[in-house]
């Protein structure tokens, strides 16, 4: 496509999208709104920058940039990122078996995951994206993708469990 | 395949993400191994219950209404007048003026402003403006000899292009700006990382004054010789600024 016109065309099929991912990651519906609109005017601004390929894939990297750099600003303290002891420690758990869930459970297991894990499994469950395009999108190695989403999956379902126990 | 190679690959198995022979491996692999097969299947249970979950945020119609506005009046004004090259670069500059213009307003009191303040911010509006657009030389060369001929073919005056490498101030190239109601010469020097603006218009008054000023982190150093009228402009400290005008008004 053109990446000069049909720019309606070519982000509103995805702004449902664009709108989940900043809403997982910024964890309440206005600063979601906030975000993914911010995310659309970059990514109109930038739209040179497009080419070719997913523009699913192009604007989910704008809107994951843009609530990056949102919550370094306005969320600093409660920001939380993976440290290598994160890495290791989450390494070590056995993955426990994982039982049918009841939504809001599992929705509150995934809001409590660290921002790198829950975003890799909001863009493969729920975005359907390919490894490729979760590299791309996270600007991290394809190995780190397989990694972050084998570890998002075991320290979700221990959080779920943990939540069933009480 | 054993278990130490299969386990990492599992969920890369399950999520399709493996080429044929690999996933052939796994799957081979998955048959003799109950606790990678639970592993697998506990990926697959997740994905069921993650899908049927209702996990998904719909975008709200006001975020969408807005983002078609946005795209409806630029397909308008496409269509009304610029071809696409045309409509990108007023973009380019249009987020630069914001910019100089929030640059403008910081420094807009109340009490009113006068024309060499007035002038002053332009200065640096345009000095941030050439570093934005990452337009900073229409010309790019560091030969005083090509730098010259092209300006002087442009403006109604002439200022004289000199390369101070040796001094620590290579010529970086020059462009056309436009200034305080007129063509003026932008002369790009550098200094390490810094780039250094000096604009060159013929003085009005002739006045020999010297003053420097700072603005949003900007330092401005003026002087007047034969005529002309030197602005410098960077981010560079003014003593350094000052011996790059010292050696300009030699």
């Amino acid at each position: 496509m053109e990446p000069q016109s049909g720019f309606e065309e070519m982000m509103l099929p995805h702004l449902d999208a664009a709108y989940n991912l900043a809403r997982w990651l910024a964890g309440n519906d206005h600063d979601a709104e906030d975000i993914a609109q911010e995310a659309c005017v970059r990514a109109w601004q930038y739209r040179g920058g497009y080419r070719g390929g997913s523009a699913r894939a192009w604007l989910l990297t704008i809107v994951r940039n843009t609530a990056y750099t949102w919550l370094k600003k306005n969320r600093a303290k409660t920001m939380v990122t993976l440290t290598d002891d994160d890495m290791a420690e989450i390494e070590g758990t056995e993955a426990p078996a994982f039982q049918s869930a009841d939504a809001g459970a599992l929705r509150a297991a995934l809001e409590e995951l660290p921002l790198e894990f829950r975003e890799a499994l909001v863009l493969r469950e729920l975005e359907g994206l390919s490894y490729k395009e979760i590299a791309d999108v996270a600007g991290v190695p394809l190995g780190t993708v397989m990694s972050r989403l084998a570890r998002a999956r075991h320290q979700l379902q221990t959080i779920f469990q943990k939540k069933g126990e009480v | 395949m054993n278990c130490t190679g299969a386990r990492p690959l599992v969920h890369a198995y399950a999520d399709g993400e493996l080429d044929l022979v690999r996933s052939l491996e796994v799957e081979e692999h998955l048959k003799t191994c109950a606790r990678c097969a639970a592993e697998k299947q506990s990926v697959l249970n997740l994905r069921s219950a993650l899908e049927s979950g209702g996990l998904s945020h719909r975008a709200p119609r006001a975020l969408r209404q807005k983002v078609r506005e946005m795209a409806g009046d630029a397909r308008e004004k496409e269509r009304a007048t610029t071809p696409p090259w045309l409509w990108q670069w007023l973009w380019q500059w249009l987020t630069a003026a914001v910019a100089a213009m929030a640059v403008v307003a910081i420094f807009l009191h109340p009490g009113g402003t006068s024309n060499n303040d007035l002038v002053a911010n332009e200065l640096v509006s345009n000095h941030v403006r050439s570093l934005m657009v990452n337009h900073i030389t229409d010309v790019v060369s560091s030969d005083q000899h090509t730098v010259k001929p092209w300006l002087n073919g442009k403006l109604d005056f002439a200022p004289d292009v000199k390369d101070f490498a040796t001094e620590g101030f290579p010529l970086a190239g020059g462009r056309l700006d436009y200034l305080n109601g007129r063509t003026v010469a932008a002369l790009v020097y550098r200094r390490g990382q810094h780039y250094i603006n000096v604009f060159v218009w013929p003085a009005a008054g002739g006045a020999g004054k010297a003053i420097s000023e700072t603005i949003s982190g900007y330092n401005i150093v003026n002087r007047d010789i034969g005529g002309l009228h030197y602005s410098l402009v960077s981010d560079l400290n003014t003593t350094e600024l000052g011996q790059l005008a010292d050696l300009l008004v030699k």
